[in-house]
């Protein structure tokens, strides 16, 4: 056995553990494989270090993903671009293994050094290698195949341009359905380098097959090739060749097929152009609007905003205008939500005018819907309409729903109505929110789920933020330092929680004036988890306050405290006491 | 177990009936012996290309039979080869693999529930890489295995001496203790990073791997599908698209996707409202061969639904239902319950389906809803004992049904490890009954002309036993507690695998 120097020693350990039998070890020298390869040297590393590691294939899963990833960016330790066909075939057998996340990961990594290698290398070792893996005996190594071809083909001659052409089109023949669906997902990028004589005539026969696939989940991977291929063909071969295939998909059989197209649309009719959009995809859209099954139509549905924007208003209120009033009442919740998810965007589209005719309508209903995520998604999009027809027209539907949703019996609910209760006071301003939603913030903080009253407090803070100290000094803070009494002690705990949110935005002379004196009231509570949050909130308060009000009130407050009998609350003075200490030393 | 005659029954017409022939026994009971519990075997499975066998059984475990009688076995080389060309084997023969835990048993907690380890059922995944890949599944739990011959390997020639390492007590440490170590490892490599000189250092060695040639299969736990089911999972099966399967309990049907362990779909949900109105439920489901978008499943009340997965995300609703027509006469307590089906398989193309329920064996052509093609009788006898099956309880077990790789021939399992085999081509009289043993055909001589398929000798046994109650020619009893449960055909030749409590027989014709 080799004596090792003293400083190589860590290097060494490093090195030996790339066998260690704990895969936690293995793990760490395979991160840290670049820090080995210096310090073998790039010669060792060629002829050592990367036969070794093509050697490791049978690793556990995550060495084998750490490994596939390292090797990606592994060029400068082997000596640079005219080295980089050394790491090949580690990578190769990386691509061949069952696990699906490593075989991506080498498969990234190939491309990544493919795409930086020289002309001449790429067809002397990586043309063979995709050759040799598109051929592969297991199934395996064809799918690792179909993504590398894209890197592959550019730098090739004629000849074996023909070649890999022939070849891809096998695999998008291939038995395994894996392959087919590995053909189908990369064909996209591969037709991005193939050139536009072969587009027509190779590549699109490829795409006719795939998309009359048995497999469903074959078909429905070709779906997103129609956005691809379409972007890459002349207009009027798109029209001739794409349109007719995405208006068959939109009638697929299979709604996962139906679904794809919808969840694709927009990429879709990017493809096609604005005409053809509007003359073939308009009718297939509708369909899609008023398919049977309740997955396309929630697909479809939340791409309404989208595809309108596409159209111009006429066609829209003619068109999608009438199947958005049908979705409005759909029988499944989850579709009426998604349309409420997106509906409000319509507004800017449609103008005033039309909105107030055609959509306010479906906004009150929605707003009434019986399911709380309809109902939220209107709210949560609220500021796209109140630019459109302002907020005045709705506000008195708004009003009741917000009421009934911050009373919900789902806490989850409430705690999501919270969260736009500030884009809703931006919205509808002071005097609006004065009258109807002041009540509703100081009632969620004392709600009996604690999520709901931390929200709460939040609230208040951000309220504070929006209209600022002014308005906060009359409308907030008289009301929760109310609740100082409050005989619940979770409940006193919220407002010394809302002290400490609200104090850095309301600044120091109505901390010092409103706040200090509650805080140290309540020092003298009787539970002691009320008087080391008192300790903490001190502590918080600070930076915020004058170092005469710490002085003066804040240290003795907390010199008291830590005498108290209670342990935590001892902890918690003292190590606010330090914290002051630690402050004027500073200053100092 | 080589000679002229078998030459000629593998070369005969293949519409003409079979005369089977023991082949292998694993775990034979010699006599006297207690069955274990644990060992009896719950599911039998043949892989696609017939080259694997794999159990399960009541203890949880699976055991792997591997076909040793064909040239493509690599693992003993030449010789077995050269001795094939003199003496070429006409039959599947298959020796032991490897065996795993699968299962182990759980408790619930929440809902203070016992989960037996039995596995259900087993089956076969898309073969990768030279590993193969089956799909296991007890009660609740599916798991993903993967067993593959690893070649042991040693490594040897490192740069620290290990046993130098163990005499320090610093490096000790750093080379036990995980985290240590890479603190170690990482302070210290950031110190060494600057001073390297460019060609490297020449000390320093990689770890020499010395690869035996010996090799042994280890299985390992790839996906484990856990907390999808409130019931018990009585059948999973695979979709030809080779990325998805399903799993299905008494009320619910699941899809999942072979790569995602944590989600899965509900597709079918035959769950009422209200559970006083439960009437019946989910026995059995399989996905059809090569339509990935058909699965059928059979329901306790003798009905086989066809569901069409491309019609709607909830596939509650099915696109073709199968049910006997209702026959006038007098109906029993028993009806009912006797024509809950046990199991369903689809023949190899996928246009007919086999269906087993207590006393019947059926066929069904899925292009014709209007009744089975072929009904036949498995053991008619037991018609005037219901009630007596009834207060056993035998009158629920659950009987399997296989079909051959041809589709000409099915076989299902009966009372006192008797199982049967049909000729199902239209026109054919072929019935055989054999009996798990080392002699199948002992209860039995087959009379291929007999013109009446329902008057089979077993019929005779049992008019004999009557005379002599629960007791047949062979003095043996007639028991109810040797049953054959399960069964498999392989899937390209004339063999079947059947489970008699903890053994495996193996039948060729």
């Amino acid at each position: 056995m080799a004596m090792v120097d003293e400083p190589l020693y860590p290097i060494a350990v490093l090195i030996d553990e790339l066998k260690n039998d704990d895969i936690q070890l293995r793990l760490n020298s395979i991160r840290r494989l670049s820090t080995i390869a210096r310090a073998l040297g790039e010669e060792r590393t060629r002829k050592e270090l990367i036969p070794f590691l093509s050697e490791n294939s049978d690793d556990d899963d995550e060495v084998l993903l750490a490994m596939a990833g390292e090797l990606g960016v592994f060029i400068p330790f082997v000596g640079g671009i005219e080295h980089a066909h050394v790491l090949l075939p580690p990578l190769e057998s990386l691509c061949t293994v069952e696990e699906t996340c490593v075989r991506e990961k080498a498969v990234d990594s190939l491309c990544k050094i493919g795409s930086q290698m020289k002309e001449n290398d790429l067809v002397d070792s990586f043309v063979p290698l995709v050759k040799r893996l598109a051929a592969g005996e297991w199934f395996a190594a064809r799918v690792s195949a179909c993504g590398i071809f894209h890197v592959a083909y550019p730098g090739c001659t004629d000849a074996l341009k023909t070649e890999l052409r022939a070849t891809y089109s096998q695999l998008c023949q291939d038995d395994m359905p894996m392959v087919r669906r590995a053909a189908a997902s990369n064909l996209g990028k591969f037709a991005t380098t193939v050139e536009s004589t072969y587009l027509i005539a190779e590549i699109m026969t490829m795409f006719d097959d795939l998309t009359k696939d048995d497999q469903d989940s074959v078909r429905l991977l070709a779906v997103e090739g129609c956005a691809a291929l379409g972007k890459l063909l002349e207009p009027q071969d798109c029209v001739a060749r794409v349109l007719p295939v995405i208006v068959n998909f939109s009638q697929d059989k299979s709604w996962r097929v139906r679904y794809m197209v919808a969840n694709q649309l927009y990429e879709l009719c990017e493809a096609v152009g604005p005409d053809c959009t509007r003359t073939d995809l308009v009718p297939a859209y509708v369909r899609l609007l008023r398919d049977n099954e309740a997955e396309v139509r929630i697909a479809a549905a939340g791409k309404v905003t989208k595809f309108c924007r596409l159209l111009n208003p006429e066609l829209a209120i003619l068109h999608i205008l009438p199947c958005v009033k049908e979705l409005s009442s759909d029988s499944s919740q989850h579709v009426r939500s998604a349309l409420a998810s997106v509906i409000m965007g319509m507004a800017p589209i449609l103008g005033k005018d039309s909105t107030i005719e055609h959509l306010l309508p479906i906004f009150l209903s929605l707003l009434k819907d019986e399911f709380p995520d309809v109902r939220l998604n209107i709210i949560s999009k609220l500021d796209q309409v109140n630019q459109v027809i302002g907020i005045d027209l709705l506000s008195q539907s708004l009003l009741p729903a917000i009421v009934e949703l911050a009373e919900d019996r789902h806490w989850r609910v409430r705690l999501a109505i919270i969260e736009y209760v500030p884009l809703l006071a931006s919205q509808l301003g002071i005097g609006f929110f004065d009258d109807k939603l002041g009540a509703l913030c100081m009632q969620w903080l004392q709600d009996k789920v604690y999520s709901i009253r931390e929200a709460a407090a939040n609230n208040l803070k951000r309220l504070a933020e929006e209209f600022g100290p002014e308005w906060a000094m009359q409308h907030l803070v008289p009301q929760v330092l109310d609740m100082v009494n409050n005989p619940h002690y979770l409940h006193r705990m919220m407002v010394l929680r809302a002290i400490s949110l609200m104090a850095p935005v309301m600044g120091s002379e109505i901390t010092c004036s409103k706040f200090l004196p509650v805080v140290v009231e309540a020092s003298k509570d009787r539970v002691p988890n009320i008087k080391f949050n008192v300790a903490k909130l001190l502590q918080s308060l600070i930076p915020i306050v004058d170092q005469s009000v710490v002085d003066k009130t804040i240290r003795q407050c907390l010199v008291d405290l830590s005498e108290d009998p209670d342990v935590d609350v001892r902890y918690f003075a003292n190590q606010a006491l330090n914290s002051i200490d630690g402050t004027t030393a500073a200053q100092s | 177990m080589n000679g002229g005659d078998e030459v000629v029954a593998a070369s005969a017409d293949p519409s003409l009936p079979l005369e089977w022939r023991f082949s292998q026994v694993f775990g034979e009971r010699s006599a006297g012996e207690e069955v274990q519990e644990v060992d009896i075997i719950s599911a039998i499975e043949f892989d696609h290309s017939g080259d694997h066998l794999a159990t399960g059984d009541r203890g949880g475990r699976v055991v792997l039979f591997e076909r040793s009688d064909t040239n493509n076995d690599n693992s003993n080389g030449a010789r077995r080869d050269l001795e094939e060309t003199d003496y070429p084997m006409r039959h599947p023969e298959f020796c032991y693999k490897t065996e795993f835990q699968s299962h182990d048993p759980e408790f619930d907690y929440l809902k203070s529930l016992e989960i037996e380890e039995k596995i259900n059922e087993i089956k076969w995944c898309q073969t990768a890489n030279g590993a193969l890949f089956l799909l296991s599944t007890n009660d609740k739990t599916i798991k993903l295995w993967k067993v593959q011959d690893k070649k042991i390997k040693k490594i040897a020639d490192m740069n620290l001496d290990p046993s130098r390492t163990v005499g320090n007590g610093t490096i000790a440490s750093s080379s036990n203790s995980n985290i240590t170590s890479s603190c170690l490892v990482n302070g210290g490599v950031a110190e060494v990073n600057n001073s390297l000189p460019p060609r490297g250092i020449s000390s320093l060695r990689l770890p020499v791997v010395v690869t035996s040639h010996e090799s042994s299969p280890v299985a390992r736990c790839r996906r484990v599908y856990a907390h999808a089911h409130d019931y018990h999972i009585n059948s999973i099966s695979n979709n030809s698209d080779g990325e998805t399967f399903i799993s299905a309990d008494d009320l619910r049907i699941n899809l999942w996707n072979l790569e995602i362990s944590n989600q899965s779909f509900n597709i079918v949900d035959v769950k009422p409202v209200k559970m006083e109105d439960l009437s019946e439920v989910i026995t059995s489901a399989e996905f059809h061969p090569t339509h990935c978008n058909m699965l059928a499943y059979s329901s306790s009340k003798g009905s086989i639904r066809l569901i069409d997965m491309r019609q709607s995300a909830l596939c509650d609703s099915h696109s073709k239902l199968f049910v006997e027509p209702e026959v006038a006469g007098p109906k029993s307590f028993f009806t009912e319950i006797i024509a809950s089906v046990s199991d369903i398989k689809f023949a190899k193309e996928g246009r007919y389906l086999l269906s087993r329920d207590y006393m019947t064996l059926k066929l069904w052509d899925i292009n014709m809803d209007s009744g089975p093609v072929a009904t036949f009788q498995v053991h008619e006898y037991l018609k005037p004992k219901l009630c007596d099956l009834y207060e056993n309880d035998s009158i629920f077990d659950k009987f399997e049904c296989c079909m051959s790789g041809n589709g000409l021939r099915a076989a299902t399992g009966s009372y006192s490890n008797l199982f049967r085999v049909f000729g199902v081509s239209p026109g054919s009289t072929e019935t055989s009954t054999l009996e798990a043993s080392r002699n199948p055909m002992r209860r039995h001589v087959p009379i291929p002309s007999r013109p009446s398929r329902a008057l089979s000798s077993i019929t005779r046994v049992v008019s004999r036993g009557t005379e002599s109650p629960g007791v047949d020619g062979n003095s043996n009893a007639l028991d109810y507690s040797t049953k054959l449960l399960h069964l498999a055909w392989h899937p390209s030749e004339n063999s079947i695998a059947c489970a008699a409590a903890n053994s495996l027989y193996m039948y060729y014709a």
